[in-house]
């Protein structure tokens, strides 16, 4: 289900060593970081300030979904909110653009929200006194855009969330799915590069949630979008994100494409997040063939050129059906028209079941 | 000890002070009281330079094009009951007190509410004042405002505001409290302004609180013009004086329903206005 990586490799946003310290002695606490690197529990103790977030660091490429995986508590909101500098971080150093946001002053700072970097709630916040349409164009709205021009813009935002029949209407009287489109819709309608997403479609219900995850997806990829997902749903994660970050307690724990993650946990944290996840469609054949040299001398009697063959990103869904329809228990896997390795049954067990560590050599 | 040499006496120390203003600052009370004369008797004259029914039909078309036809039905119907108790000049005198009354109190409790709302430590301060403003008996402060402004309409216009400001005061810093976070924020992320956070967002959400302490304002000022009756303001105020003093019953019925009368109408056209053009329609 993932679309090739954007070639551009640009860096939209660019988190370095990030810090936030909430509490009364935080300036204090921030600079024993700086100082003896004390830790999150160090800090609670001798400072009675709460770490938010921890020497973070992650970049956003140019057309990426990033999503920030976390449960409620392990700092995912206040980190979404230190790339718009909604919170001020403590210590480290945040580029949007190339542009350190830390350094950029108030005027500066509305402009690069208002044009580069849109913000869609989990909560919504539509404006309740403003119809659809009004909302949707909120933040041309301040920006000073004239209102047939805007107008316009939102409009045709609302027609690319499926709303274009709603434009007259109050929040009120749309359902919750449709609400956060118009959130959506608000968003978009400034035409920014980058996307926060802060937990958009936690509050739905699981059907409306999963076709809106599709939706958001294939648009933000049409549109060429950056985003930056926050959720705590590791399977909205895997179904939305090109790569996940794992937070816990303020730190991030993992970064990597779901496949990444769920083959190669980092620790027992994200194993015991992974155990749930379905590998059918995230595992691939690379990630479960032996070697050609390996599998030739377990099997030698063996004649791979006789094997039904597969690309590298086959997932295990796609082995498992070529698997059925050959008749031998074996598939070739080839890449730029040599085999590189071979799936066997026992591999796509293992593959299904999580346990990717190397074969028994004898079969 | 004599118990009588530790009595404490704040009037001892206020009435020079009362007088000491007045010696020096004459020309400036001077000032202020002919400035709200002035204006106090613009809007009257402009009441009663029609004719009763005149007036009614202009403030029912008024209500109309600019409220509603609910709004335009409670507000002739009030007028119209001002006019057949025989309480016209009256009435009109006391609708002319209050609304100049609600203009100053909101005037001075609107941007201090903000204010209080943005900053705790105001807050802090204002509150210990409002309290005293809203539980000392209105005739207390009275005195010095009658020692100042001498009989008439002034101090009573005085008296009312201070009796005025405190509900909306109150009521606007909830109100802005109220405002929920995740809308300030948007305003944030969006890059709006501090003003535009302002117009398009805080004042909007604050509304209905907002109205509600206008309301209190009036109705709380209404309940003054009695008071203002006392030290010659004239009105209906005046009107329930006399009532009182000659134990004229009717008198001081018509009087006082004339009050209820100007209350709703004002209520209502204040609200009705303040609501209009936010046609938020119900879930």
């Amino acid at each position: 289900m993932k679309t090739a990586m954007n070639d551009s490799n640009e860096v939209l946003v660019d988190c370095q060593n990030v810090w936030k310290i909430f509490g009364a002695r935080a300036p204090a606490a921030v600079k024993a970081v700086s100082e003896r690197g004390l830790s999150k529990k160090q800090v609670l103790k001798d400072f009675d300030c709460v770490v938010g977030v921890s020497d973070a660091s992650l970049q956003v490429r140019r057309g990426e979904i990033f999503c920030i995986m976390g449960l409620s508590g392990s700092g995912k909101s206040t980190l979404i909110r230190l790339l718009n500098r909604l919170i001020e971080p403590s210590l480290g150093k945040i580029t949007v653009k190339g542009r350190e946001i830390a350094k950029l002053n108030a005027a500066e700072l509305r402009d690069m929200r208002a044009r580069n970097i849109g913000m869609v709630f989990q909560s919504v916040a539509l404006l309740p006194y403003r119809t659809v349409l009004e909302n949707a164009a909120f933040g041309l709205e301040v920006r000073g855009v004239a209102r047939d021009e805007r107008n316009k813009t939102a409009r045709a935002a609302l027609e690319k969330v499926g709303l274009a029949d709603w434009t007259a209407r109050y929040p009120s009287e749309l359902s919750g799915g449709m609400q956060q489109r118009v959130g959506l819709a608000r968003a978009l309608a400034a035409d920014p590069e980058i996307i926060l997403m802060d937990e958009p479609f936690s509050a739905l219900d699981p059907l409306i949630r999963r076709q809106l995850q599709d939706e958001f997806r294939q648009l933000t990829k049409s549109l060429g979008k950056s985003a930056v997902f926050i959720t705590h749903d590791l399977e909205e994660a895997i179904r939305i994100g090109d790569r996940i970050a794992i937070m816990k307690d303020g730190v991030i724990v993992q970064v990597g494409t779901a496949e990444e993650i769920v083959t190669k946990p980092a620790d027992d944290y994200v194993s015991d997040f992974v155990a749930g996840i379905s590998r059918i469609h995230l595992v691939k054949a690379h990630s479960v063939m032996r070697p050609l040299a390996e599998f030739k001398s377990a099997q030698p009697h063996c004649d791979v050129d006789a094997l039904l063959r597969t690309s590298p990103e086959a997932d295990i869904g796609e082995l498992i059906d070529l698997t059925m329809q050959s008749d031998r228990d074996a598939v070739a896997v080839v890449e730029n028209g040599a085999v590189v390795g071979v799936v066997t049954t026992r591999g796509l067990l293992r593959g299904v079941a999580g346990t990717t560590a190397g074969e028994p050599v004898a079969a | 000890m004599n118990p009588e040499s530790i009595q404490v006496s704040p009037g001892t120390y206020l009435a020079p002070a009362v007088d000491w203003l007045n010696a020096n600052f004459h020309p400036l009370f001077e000032a202020v009281t002919k400035f709200v004369e002035a204006v106090l008797g613009a809007i009257e004259s402009a009441l009663l330079f029609l004719p009763p029914y005149g007036v009614i039909v202009i403030a029912f078309v008024l209500a109309a094009v600019l409220v509603n036809i609910r709004v335009a039905v409670i507000t002739g119907i009030a007028l119209a009951f001002c006019f057949l108790v025989g309480l016209w000049m009256a009435s009109m005198q006391t609708l002319a007190l209050v609304t100049v009354a609600v203009t100053i109190s909101v005037l001075i409790a609107f941007p201090l509410g903000i204010l209080a709302a943005r900053y705790r430590q105001l807050e802090a301060a204002i509150r210990p004042v409002l309290d005293i403003m809203q539980t000392v008996p209105p005739w207390v402060y009275l005195i010095p405002a009658v020692m100042i402004f001498s009989l008439g309409r002034v101090p009573a216009i005085i008296a009312t505001i201070v009796y005025g400001v405190p509900p909306m005061l109150r009521l606007t810093t909830l109100a802005f409290n109220q405002v929920p976070k995740d809308l300030l924020e948007l305003g944030q992320a969006t890059g709006a302004s501090p003003r535009a956070i302002l117009f398009k967002i805080e004042i909007p959400s604050a509304t209905p609180t907002l109205v509600v302490g206008l309301n209190q304002c009036i109705l709380l000022s209404l309940a003054m013009v009695v008071l203002a009756g006392l030290v010659g303001a004239g009105g209906l105020g005046a009107e329930v004086t006399r009532g009182l003093t000659r134990m004229e019953m009717g008198l001081g019925l018509r009087a006082g329903l004339s009050i209820v009368a100007v209350a709703i109408l004002l209520d209502r056209l204040s609200r009705g206005a303040l609501q209009r053009g936010r046609n938020t329609r119900p879930a």
